[in-house]
């Protein structure tokens, strides 16, 4: 395990060192990005509408029977932008996009094309970390801009149309916009920065260490995925306290 | 192309008392021989011998336990010395990027490495792979040739570095006879074209006698014969006549 961290944390290190070489990877960052969002924005979106309307059906009823239903904007628009969007988002795109990646670079590992592109003097870490590195960490603050307002509207509509809670549209969204700050959505969208570099590099050095044929490959998207999702509600804690402490 | 590369068309390789054990087995077990300049030079075994796992240390893919590989003199684990000369490798399974077309895999030396504009790129690649007899297939994706050919693409990326030391891996593994002598004329055509040093790792007799300027035979890890092909022919050990002569027989039924 130690052994893994020391790896991940070299080839973390590597990629931050050919980082001005991005440029010249931009096709393949282009690619990359096209890849991400065109596999998971609409996935993304129905996902941040339901989490919306569950989060306003579990606490909705309960904060009208203590009279208390106008917090339910502000309530929801901070969870869904400091929390819910960037965690689950996040955990979305381990699933989607860090399997992929593991898979992908696991299966050149395995077929010798990593071995191929060494002989050509072509670093792997420029050729296939770089670019996946760049656009993960491009995409999933992008994702969660979309899965913030999506999320909120998901509220809104179950607090205005649920018999139970009856909060309207204005009342939730005046409440949200007195609560909400700008501050609070960059928190998420600074979140989901951190767990994209964590998503792609495990998933990156996964792909990389990956032994022994299909059945490797297969061991190492599991891998990647878990370790990501278990690394994602780790950092979760330590970034929301070290955030709460920064906005002392 | 960096001002560092050597510019000779050729190199002399070196392997000196290598030795390399995975998991506690000792896969090469002290292993010498030295590469003339623009040599074809074969080296034959049975599969498991540790033939490709040679081939894999003087690409620098694997690292030695102990030993050294010297390329003009200079060992490859000094730093810089690996960058300094032109190498190119054909793998067994030929090692096409899946996700790149046939051009682009040709191509992906030059384009990596910036050497040349995309226009010249694109008429190198299209020159290169008329050499080796696949004209206009750039833009198929390798996922839809045949092994031979994906072989041919393997040696016409090898070619297009301009390698001065050539390796190549089980050239004709899994190829018909006919496509196997195709790619033996490759070998011997790179050598008079470009005069660069060939090392080939095989277990096909007939390619070695064909192409070999000189053969090495290894077994167990060890190399047990260093000759021409005549000489290896005409050896008394019975562990290359063995190797030499094994054909297949039908079982005597009763």
């Amino acid at each position: 395990m130690y052994r893994n961290i020391g790896q991940i944390m070299i080839l973390f290190w590597q990629t931050v060192l050919v980082l001005p070489l991005v440029w010249r990877q931009r096709r393949k960052v282009s690619e990359q990005l096209f890849e991400i969002g065109n596999a998971s924005l609409l996935m993304v979106c129905i996902l941040a509408l339901f989490i919306g309307g569950v989060l306003a059906l579990q606490t909705g009823p309960v904060l009208v029977e203590r009279g208390i239903s106008s917090v339910l904007g502000g309530m929801i628009g901070l969870s869904m932008c400091k929390e819910l969007a960037p965690v689950m988002m996040a955990i979305l795109i381990a699933g989607r996009i860090g399997s992929a990646m593991a898979a992908e670079i696991g299966s050149m590992r395995v077929y010798e094309e990593i071995d191929a592109l060494l002989t050509l003097n072509i670093d792997p870490v420029k050729y296939l970390v770089l670019p996946r590195m760049v656009a993960i960490a491009l995409a999933l603050p992008t994702l969660v801009m979309f899965a913030i307002p999506v999320g909120w509207i998901g509220g809104a509509l179950v607090c205005d149309f649920n018999q139970k809670i009856g909060v309207g549209f204005d009342s939730y969204f005046q409440d949200l916009r007195q609560v909400v700050e700008v501050g609070d959505v960059f928190n998420g969208l600074f979140k989901s920065f951190v767990f994209a570099l964590a998503i792609g590099i495990i998933s990156c050095h996964q792909g990389l260490t990956t032994r022994g044929g299909p059945r490797g490959i297969g061991r190492s998207v599991t891998k990647a995925v878990v370790n990501s999702i278990v690394l994602i509600l780790i950092l979760d804690y330590f970034l929301t306290r070290f955030l709460l402490y920064v906005q002392k | 192309m960096s001002e560092d590369i050597s510019h000779h068309e050729n190199v002399t390789v070196e392997v000196r008392d290598l030795r390399k054990s995975f998991g506690g087995q000792e896969v090469l077990k002290g292993i010498s021989f030295k590469v003339n300049p623009g040599e074809v030079f074969v080296i034959m075994g049975r599969s498991g011998s540790g033939k490709s796992v040679l081939l894999k240390h003087i690409v620098g893919l694997l690292r030695p336990d102990s030993g050294d590989i010297l390329i003009d003199g200079q060992s490859i684990e000094e730093p810089g010395v690996r960058d300094k000369y032109r190498m190119a490798m054909v793998f067994q399974s030929s090692a096409l990027l899946t996700s790149l077309s046939v051009g682009e895999n040709v191509g992906l030396y030059l384009a990596e490495h910036q050497l040349k504009p995309p226009s010249e790129i694109a008429s190198i690649v299209a020159r290169t792979l008329e050499t080796v007899g696949l004209k206009g297939l750039e833009n198929r994706s390798p996922g839809e040739l045949s092994g031979g050919m994906q072989k041919r693409v393997g040696i016409a990326r090898a070619l297009v570095v301009e390698p001065q030391l050539i390796l190549f891996d089980e050239p004709t593994s899994e190829l018909d006879p006919l496509i196997s002598v195709t790619i033996a004329e490759e070998i011997l055509k790179l050598k008079n074209h470009t005069h660069a040093t060939s090392i080939v790792v095989t277990h096909d007799r007939d390619l070695a006698v064909a192409i070999a300027d000189r053969v090495a035979m290894i077994s167990e890890g060890r190399i047990i014969f260093i000759g021409t092909a005549e000489e290896i022919e005409r050896s008394a050990d019975p562990r290359i006549q063995q190797f030499i002569h094994a054909a297949l027989t039908r079982p005597k039924t009763h």
